[in-house]
């Protein structure tokens, strides 16, 4: 048995999935504030301490960033002098954020061209004297990030030598290697992101793992990232960044398990937004582009989820339209079902007789058919303008607000699953390990697709999957425009299934 | 004349983004590189072609080499002025103005940050009126202005100056020197005599460029559609509107060569080389490069890259005018359909 949570901003969710891969217990409680006792109120809900790996989503770290709260100050070190002079790191940061995040910026030696040629020789003495004043400013954060160091890492990899040696164990570094892919600000904005919330995630692991110990659970933890796969730990300590976007991947991969369908939309309906996802494969169609997460410019891989206005809190207007403004979290307050004043779009959908939550009496004056009908039809449009085809597309509703839609114009296939309010907890629990290569390659195309997809595959198999299971879930290829020659630039991801025999040795 | 601010950039990059007609480069980089010049250095003076001495000494300073390059190894900010200085060195006299060689995409910016860095007014034109990708597709290819001496300088110091036969040769042996000094570097060329710009360029594509940028954003704001106040600003039509229903993409010579299928009222096809350079609708060709082909976002109005078209997308494709020295044989020569290998004619925009 395996067990998921998601820890949201509102909801602790929890799901206990069985060795057949039945959903056999879920549980919905409130998130807390130390997250601790809320994740152990949600595994003492599940009632099951024998189980083989706990996942864990949690939106803890992206929430972070966008309240500009609990981050550490970074010293960001950049290699690639003389280039990348003109614009220093953290050049397109939102001021607020840049003075919480900026220890100190360094521009250094070091760096490679786009073929992977130096553009200059990395300096000891110069990241001797950075080192130097990082520790007179008393930072502890480092990002370390280096032209084209997706090509080659070597100049990262020997900063970062050098500085752990000076700054000793103390301090955490982040490699942009490590983390983004080819755009050096997106890329190196990223792994400042992650050096700022190192502190962070050592204590939010550490209150997840105390959680496991008080709920006399004794398994391997893991974080699910941003494309659906899991992380154990001690990565998961190095790189919380990658789970910034888990929340949205969980509901959209747990939609699919529980429906049985791999490429479908999902439509997942909260207290104050209505999120419509794409899968394809099994896993979502990821958005292209850089993503904008509090305000700072990434390159993270994220999914793209069209968002609107509706969810199970939405206020009803006077003139039948509905949201975007929500009674959110106070819906058991003041719905109407709830003997509070305001009409909500749950109110809708018990007046219809959709679902028996609080008291039907008390909404019988109203009459829920036309904003019911408007719901549906912005929640149908919204999933027409994700679609890639015409061909018929099944839509799967997930998420507590689904009790919202009956069914979507323009849609034939509309299920609503089992389980259907936990999603993002069952996504969470039945998460694959994955691997991925991003490089500017050149040469014959069979060859360095080859060379990539081998490369993916044995990064899978490094973290965590079981040797034959791993296969190849996306290529992409991009050709470099204006270049003469063959540069391209492949983008090659694999999943496989966790190993934990593996993990555990 | 006018004064060229931070504020200014946005508006002006989003603009240079639809002249790109998919190409030249996302404008981003280039705008962070002309917002810090600025900063460092101060506004930068617009002035309009007739605001030109006859004598002026003006120098068009660009980019070359491939946009992603520049997204992951940024400049260091040294390249504008030494190519800048190099090419003064052999010319003999100093530049009194600097112009930009390309209005679409990221060319709009970096003689931005060249003229603040550098002290010296912009010229309000540019010498495609839209993004093309080789050096010599320039008006004042057209006029027999010599696209060299040419200099280049890397981020690392290496300048080079260049002399050819033919503008044709020029971009051959530059694009190729590009190449080995990293990908991405900065040119000074094609000196024009203060005289010469009415010939040489299409004037007041800056100010188009902003004025476009900035309705898309009003358009926005005021929730009306910002495509319709792209198409409008650009004295353009809407060819079509529909979804991305397939992109199909091989790399030939440097070239993200490709077509796009796109499904609405009827079936669309976009031709590409780096930029839009062929439209067809149900199999009929509606627009040819070198008038602009442009693909916007139907919600937002942002351009679309050929690089960024994807399945799935909402876009709307608007075909708008070029300069008319672009349809003389001459022009069609250098930069009309067959230069860029497809077996047909110059086929005049449907506007009514």
């Amino acid at each position: 048995m395996r067990i998921g949570i998601d820890v949201g901003g509102t909801n602790t969710d929890a799901a206990l999935i069985g060795d057949g891969g039945d959903v056999l217990a879920t549980v919905k409680s409130p998130t807390t504030e130390d997250v601790t006792s809320g994740v152990a109120a949600a595994l003492a809900g599940l009632g099951a301490t024998q189980v083989s790996a706990v996942m864990i989503g949690t939106t803890h770290f992206v929430n972070a960033l966008v309240e500009a709260a609990r981050l550490e100050p970074v010293a960001a070190v950049r290699l690639g002098l003389p280039a990348t002079a003109a614009l220093p790191p953290m050049v397109d940061w939102p001021q607020r954020l840049r003075e919480v995040v900026e220890g100190a910026v360094y521009l250094c030696h070091g760096g490679h061209e786009y073929d992977g040629t130096p553009i200059s020789d990395l300096d000891p003495d110069e990241l001797r004297q950075v080192a130097a004043d990082i520790r007179r400013r008393g930072l502890r954060s480092v990002a370390i990030s280096s032209v084209f160091s997706p090509v080659s890492d070597s100049s990262e990899r020997r900063a970062a030598d050098i500085l752990s040696a000076e700054l000793g164990p103390e301090a955490h570094i982040s490699l942009s290697s490590e983390i983004g892919r080819v755009g050096m600000l997106a890329r190196e904005n990223a792994t400042i992101v992650n050096a700022a919330l190192r502190p962070l995630a050592a204590r939010t692991v550490a209150a997840f793992a105390h959680a496991l110990e008080v709920a006399g659970i004794d398994a391997p933890l893991f974080l699910s990232q941003n494309d659906g796969t899991l992380m154990d730990v001690s990565r998961a300590l190095r790189y919380p960044v990658a789970t910034f976007a888990s929340g949205p991947t969980n509901s959209m991969r747990g939609a699919a398990y529980l429906s049985g369908l791999t490429d479908c939309a999902v439509v997942d309906i909260g207290g104050t937004t209505t999120d419509v996802g794409i899968l394809v494969g099994g896993f979502p169609r990821e958005a292209s582009g850089e993503a904008m997460v509090g305000e700072v410019r990434t390159n993270f891989r994220i999914p793209d989820v069209l968002s609107i206005g509706i969810g199970g809190g939405s206020v009803v207007a006077d003139d039948g339209s509905v949201g975007p403004r929500s009674v959110g979290y106070l819906l058991p307050e003041e719905a109407l079902v709830f003997g509070g004043g305001t009409l909500t779009a749950t109110d809708l959908a018990v007046a219809a007789g959709h679902a028996a939550i609080g008291d039907p009496a008390l909404v019988a004056g109203v009459d829920p058919a036309e904003p019911l009908k408007v719901i549906a039809g912005r929640v149908a449009d919204a999933v027409d303008r994700m679609r890639t085809s015409p061909e018929p597309l099944p839509v799967v509703l997930v998420g507590g607000g689904s009790i919202l839609i009956s069914d979507l114009p323009g849609f034939d296939d509309v299920r609503r699953p089992d389980h259907f309010a936990v999603a993002n907890a069952v996504g969470a629990a039945i998460a694959q390990v994955g691997g991925e290569v991003d490089k500017v390659y050149s040469g014959p195309r069979e060859t360095v697709l080859r060379e990539a997809k081998n490369e993916a595959v044995a990064r899978a198999e490094r973290a965590g999957a079981r040797t034959g299971s791993v296969r190849i879930a996306e290529v992409e290829e991009v050709p470099l425009a204006y270049l003469p020659g063959d540069a391209t630039r492949i983008r090659v991801k694999a999943v496989g299934d966790l190993d934990l025999e593996k993990i555990n040795a | 004349m006018r004064e060229i601010g931070i504020e200014h950039l946005d508006d002006m990059a989003r603009g240079a983004g639809i002249l790109g007609t998919g190409g030249g480069g996302d404008p981003y980089v280039g705008k962070l590189l002309a917002r810090e010049a600025i900063r460092r250095h101060g506004p930068v003076m617009l002035h309009d072609i007739a605001e030109v001495p006859a004598d002026a000494t003006v120098v068009p300073v660009s980019g070359m080499g491939a946009p992603t390059v520049l997204l992951e190894k940024l400049p260091a900010g040294t390249e504008e002025l030494a190519a800048l200085r190099a090419l003064e060195a052999v010319i003999g006299r100093r530049a009194t103005h600097i112009v930009p060689i390309e209005v679409g995409g990221v060319n709009s910016m970096i003689p931005i940050a060249a003229a603040a860095q550098a002290g010296l007014p912009l010229v309000d034109g540019d010498a495609m009126g839209r993004a093309f990708p080789e050096a010599q597709m320039v008006l004042p290819t057209l006029i027999g202005v010599s696209n060299t001496p040419m200099a280049i300088a890397d981020d690392k110091g290496n300048t080079l100056v260049l002399d050819a036969v033919s503008n044709h040769w020029a971009e051959r042996i530059a694009r190729a020197a590009c190449v080995q000094m990293g990908c991405q570097v900065s040119c000074a060329d094609t000196v024009l005599r203060g005289d010469q710009l009415a010939d040489g360029l299409v004037p007041a594509t800056l100010t188009l460029a902003e004025d476009l940028g900035r309705a898309v954003r009003q358009a926005r704001a005021a929730h009306a559609d910002p495509v319709a106040a792209a198409t409008s600003a650009l004295g353009g039509v809407t060819l079509f509107t529909g979804k991305v229903v397939d992109v199909e993409r091989r790399t030939t010579g440097g070239f993200a060569r490709g077509k796009a299928l796109l499904a609405g009222d009827g079936s669309f096809e976009l031709s590409f080389q780096n930029e839009h350079l062929l439209a067809r609708r149900d199999g009929a060709i509606v627009a040819t490069t070198p008038d602009l082909i442009c693909v916007l976002d139907t919600d937002t109005g942002e351009p679309v890259t050929t690089e960024a078209m994807r399945y799935g997308l909402r876009v709307t494709v608007i075909g708008a005018p070029c300069d008319p020295r672009w349809v003389t044989p001459a022009g069609l020569q250098l930069a009309g359909p067959r230069y860029f290998g497809y077996d047909c004619d110059y086929q005049p925009l449907p506007i009514p």
